[in-house]
């Protein structure tokens, strides 16, 4: 494939064909659980997407300068965790810092990171398919705003679903499964378009 | 009391608080890994060998632990085992270790051990809270291997890789894709949720 088009190949693959929620099922748990109101989600939505494309080129870096030279490839679970924790812990105090406002928006949202398996899932995915650092940067940024939409369709979905009378065995996380189960199908639609393995 | 806590610890997990149809912890790996019978029971093993030592360690350590860092070592605790089984898988399973890509890895932020870790370990002994997470395991993994054996025999007609339908089944393929992997599970979740814990909760009042 052409050199200089790829890393927007795959900003664009990540967002719809290759969803990190829709088709990798990553960042299902606190997908469930915050989807239920617009605003929060859309504050969970910007967070994931800020950390995801920071820690997967900070993760790119320490694993290709530092561990693949000391042959220490095995370590990096702990070390990719490390560095997303980390990130998030700096990210919230100098948000708590610098804006009040955004703080109070953002803050509850941050400690919901480092928990969420989509932003270790991108750093893994990057070190499995051996993305370059580019590629790793439009990767995280891609995955950040595929998921931030998926989040997105869902809690304006389940809006106006809280009107709907449902048997009581499907309320909940059930529906939100089938609604996102619609969703994978839709998204399915795109994936004549680009493929990224 | 003693045994009644006991048995009240391992079997809670594998019904009416069970990680993943009540409690939906662990959601990703659930869908992800059982498309096909073989990578789940791989899967889930590796998840009860992490969730019984971790919490078991975690707890031995527990009062040792400062609690503004305790999540950071909670996490480097359950991480260690991870690569244990990562490392376990690649010698011994490269096809499945291949197969299963990231997920491995991602043991590490499946929610059912954090949580068991939070909830659990950090407030009970360490026999107590072994018990608990193999019960945590156990309940995770019947979940999945339940939903693969469905997932699997609809979407190919076969178990293990042989097949078991006849040449008359048509694959039902989309189940063995991501939209079956929701739909399988949403349903598995309406009908316990549905049809076995409500009964429970009536018949207490």
């Amino acid at each position: 494939m052409n050199g200089s088009l790829y890393p927007v190949a795959i900003l664009f693959a990540a967002i719809f064909t290759n969803n990190i929620l829709l088709t990798n099922y990553l960042g299902m748990c606190s997908f469930l659980s915050v989807s239920r109101e617009l605003k929060t989600s859309v504050g969970l939505g910007v967070a994931v997407t800020f950390v995801m494309a920071t820690t997967s080129v900070l993760n790119w870096l320490v694993y290709n300068k530092i561990l693949v030279p000391l042959e220490l490839e095995y370590l990096r679970f702990i070390v990719f965790i490390i560095v997303i924790a980390a990130f998030v812990q700096i990210v919230e105090m100098v948000i708590e810092r610098v804006s009040e406002t955004l703080y109070a928006a953002l803050g509850i949202f941050l400690p919901l990171i480092t928990v969420n398996c989509a932003i270790l899932g991108v750093s893994l995915f990057m070190v499995i398919r051996e993305y370059s650092f580019i590629e790793s940067f439009t990767f995280g940024l891609g995955s950040g705003i595929g998921w931030f939409l998926a989040i997105l369709a869902m809690a304006g979905i389940r809006q106006k679903l809280k009107k709907a009378r449902l048997p009581k065995g499907l309320e909940g996380a059930g529906i939100t499964l089938v609604i996102t189960g619609m969703m994978a199908m839709a998204f399915m639609g795109f994936s004549g378009m680009i493929n990224i393995g | 009391m003693v045994k009644g806590k006991l048995k009240k610890t391992f079997t809670d997990p594998l019904g009416k608080n069970n990680p993943v149809f009540a409690q939906i912890l662990g959601i990703c790996s659930t869908l992800a890994v059982t498309n096909k019978l073989e990578n789940t029971v791989v899967m889930t093993l590796g998840v009860v060998f992490t969730t019984t030592l971790s919490s078991f360690v975690i707890s031995l350590i527990r009062k040792w632990i400062p609690s503004r860092v305790r999540m950071m070592a909670e996490t480097l605790i359950i991480a260690s085992f991870v690569i244990i089984v990562d490392i376990t898988l690649r010698a011994y399973m490269p096809d499945i270790w291949k197969q299963l890509g990231p997920y491995v890895g991602l043991i590490i932020t499946n929610c059912i051990i954090m949580g068991r870790a939070e909830a659990f370990a950090l407030n009970n002994t360490p026999g107590l809270s072994l018990i608990d997470g193999l019960a945590s395991g156990i309940g995770y993994s019947y979940v999945l291997i339940i939903v693969a054996i469905f997932r699997e025999l609809l979407g190919t007609g076969s178990l293990w890789g042989i097949k078991i339908l006849g040449s008359w089944w048509t694959n039902w393929s989309i189940m063995i894709m991501p939209p079956g992997a929701f739909f399988m599970l949403a349903i598995f979740i309406w009908i316990v949720k549905g049809a076995i814990i409500p009964e429970k909760e009536e018949a207490k009042k």
